[in-house]
């Protein structure tokens, strides 16, 4: 039978000052652990919802982002008559965009930063149903109105409703602001893409992708078959989740990376702290390992005993470190989406499978702290202990 | 009846034969244990005494089957340990020997009942027949209502106490006691030496005891001498102590 837990848990109790060096080391590196994973599944759920899949994003065949495509009103014509496109009283559901990047003044730092300047049909509200004004109104076509999305009015001096802004050579007046639910578009400026071409002089009737609203989920099929086959068009189709669910992978990756990198260092760091703790334990308690092996406890009891020991101060340091990083959840930060060369807000964002992965990476450093003093402890000669003593 | 020189009989609860043991310091070799031979019966209590460094720890050490003889066999109840693995070993001394220390070496964060319940968990009995052994075994080491203390909380003695009721909860064949009263006053050692007559007498224990103490010695029924790695009966009787010491 196994040593009872009860004496571990109150060995770790009597000797707190020792444990809470390695408790507060997993505690560090189990926070950056998570915050780390928070943000960069913050940033991918970000942009992964700010598609729909109900939704297909059409670009030039070859393109891999908006800013290097380009479709010709004439393509988006034909675009507009293919099988899968879904109506509202004869009218098909596609919106026409074109995209820029434009200065504006961040609110916490005064220095400019890029946002996203979209140019839009005016019936975008059809096509992306689950963006709504909030504030003011929808722009009207033609004129050089702007909306806004939460986070840039929040993000962005000069973006408020009422306001006028300069971009791009033209004068703008914010007339309302939409929420796009925590998605990319809350970072990003809309207005007439007509306009918007208009006033950056770009090549009249050319835009940079087509969003199209189909009549049902399986209807995308039919439909990228029907553009793909169709000789008139050189145009890629993409589930518009699936777009931009790669737009987030650079990003997503390198955060991901940089943190792991960061928390495997504090990892090492944190398991020396534990394999301290664990061998000052074993050291300590010499005396008590020899009397428990004398009593009849075997080596593997008191392995396990001491596993058991180091995974209770992993444990409490991991769920530290968890309930440290808490608060970050929701938590609205900023980066460049070096897709758009553009500053996109978003939230970290902690679940809990999230924090069950910081529990398991915590229980992983007591494994690698505690085994080897564990084993060291099992294997002392108890009579030489008892000797020693 | 306790013999040492290889002629007890086959009956014997614990036998040793030739036993040696030989430790390695650098290129040194000591021997402590010198083809040494002994028989006791069940029910026996034992003295062993010897200067410092004779081998007496040494040689319980061996009987216990914490350390391993160089050469020689000893058999407890017809059981040959001297060649058990490790593992077997353990199972052996958790069913057939209860240790005695000097430092009465109980669990400090364990409650009394606690260190006491501890050799029971390696039994097959419930919770509620652990209970009971426990409570037996305190109350007769006159430590019933003692259960909840700590080691901190009690005394000397006490603890002592504590870790006599952990030697014998289990119902060990015999029990090992190194210095038993080496940390204790001479009232508390007085009380401790009856405790230890009384599982003797009343509750039939063979009891194997090493004692620098001559007057813990005279208590014993046997009083064994190690001198230069063997034993060597005791020429003095229990009669022939006082409390003041050696007459």
């Amino acid at each position: 039978m196994a040593i009872p837990v009860i004496y571990n848990f109150r060995s770790v109790i009597s000797r707190w000052t020792s444990a809470i060096v390695a408790v507060l080391g997993i505690a560090g590196t189990v926070g950056v652990f998570v915050a780390m994973l928070a943000l960069a599944r913050g940033f991918r759920a970000t942009l992964v919802s700010s598609g729909s899949y109900d939704n297909a994003i059409v670009m030039r065949a070859g393109a891999t982002s908006e800013m290097m495509s380009g479709i010709s009103l004439d393509n988006i014509k034909v675009l507009q008559d293919e099988p899968g496109v879904a109506r509202t009283n004869g009218d098909p559901l596609v919106t026409s965009e074109v995209v820029v990047v434009a200065p504006f003044p961040l609110r916490s730092t005064g220095t400019d930063a890029n946002a996203q300047v979209r140019g839009v049909s005016p019936n975008v509200l059809t096509v992306r149903r689950n963006i709504r004004i909030v504030q003011g109104r929808m722009f009207r076509p033609g004129l050089s109105e702007l909306i806004v999305g939460r986070n840039a009015t929040n993000s962005y001096s000069g973006l408020s409703i009422g306001n006028k802004v300069r971009f791009g050579g033209g004068e703008w007046t914010v007339v309302g602001v939409f929420d796009a639910g925590g998605s990319a578009f809350d970072s990003e400026v809309w207005c007439d893409a007509q306009v918007l071409d208009d006033v950056y002089k770009r090549p009249n009737n050319v835009f940079q992708s087509a969003t199209v609203h189909l009549s049902s989920l399986d209807a995308f099929q039919a439909f990228k078959d029907a553009v793909t086959k169709d000789p008139r068009l050189n145009l890629d189709v993409s589930r518009e989740v699936d777009y931009y669910a790669k737009q987030s992978q650079t990003m997503t990756r390198l955060i991901s990376v940089l943190g792991g990198l960061v928390a495997s260092v504090m990892a090492i760091g944190a398991i020396f702290g534990a394999l301290n703790t664990m061998y000052s334990a074993v050291a300590e308690r010499s005396r008590e390992i020899a009397v428990m092996r004398a009593l009849g406890f075997g080596a593997i009891a008191v392995v396990f005993s001491f596993l058991i020991e180091a995974l209770l101060i992993s444990f409490i340091g991991g769920a530290l470190g968890c309930i440290a990083v808490l608060p970050l959840n929701g938590f609205t930060t900023g980066a460049m989406n070096w897709q758009t060369f553009s500053h996109l807000a978003f939230a970290f964002r902690i679940t809990p499978d999230l924090l069950l992965g910081g529990i398991i990476f915590a229980l992983a450093m007591g494994v690698m702290g505690g085994l080897f003093p564990a084993i060291h402890a099992a294997l002392r000669p108890v009579a030489t202990t008892l000797r020693s003593l | 009846m306790v013999s040492v020189n290889n002629n007890g009989n086959s009956s014997s609860l614990i036998q040793v034969r030739g036993l040696n043991k030989t430790y390695h310091r650098a290129d040194e070799q000591i021997q402590v244990l010198q083809g040494l031979n002994l028989d006791v019966d069940k029910g026996d209590f034992v003295a062993f005494m010897g200067p410092s460094g004779s081998g007496k720890t040494t040689l319980l050490n061996l009987l216990g089957g914490l350390d391993v003889p160089t050469a020689g066999a000893i058999s407890v109840a017809s059981d040959e340990i001297t060649h058990m693995s490790s593992g077997k070993l353990t199972e052996w001394r958790a069913r057939h020997v209860g240790f005695v220390f000097q430092t009465y070496n109980l669990i400090p964060v364990l409650t009394a009942f606690q260190n006491v319940e501890l050799p029971l968990l390696l039994t097959r009995l419930s919770k509620s027949e652990r209970r009971q052994h426990v409570e037996t075994a305190l109350s007769i080491v006159g430590l019933g209502n003692r259960t909840r203390h700590f080691p901190r909380q009690l005394s000397g003695g006490q603890e002592q106490r504590v870790a006599i009721a952990r030697a014998i909860v289990s119902d060990p064949t015999f029990l090992l006691c190194d210095e038993p009263t080496g940390d204790l006053d001479r009232k508390s050692a007085d009380e401790i030496m009856a405790l230890i007559e009384e599982l003797v007498a009343k509750h039939g224990k063979t009891v194997l005891m090493v004692t620098h103490d001559p007057v813990v010695a005279a208590r014993a029924h046997t009083v064994l001498h190690l001198e230069k790695g063997v034993l060597v009966e005791g020429s003095k009787s229990r009669q022939s102590v006082t409390a003041g010491g050696v007459v």
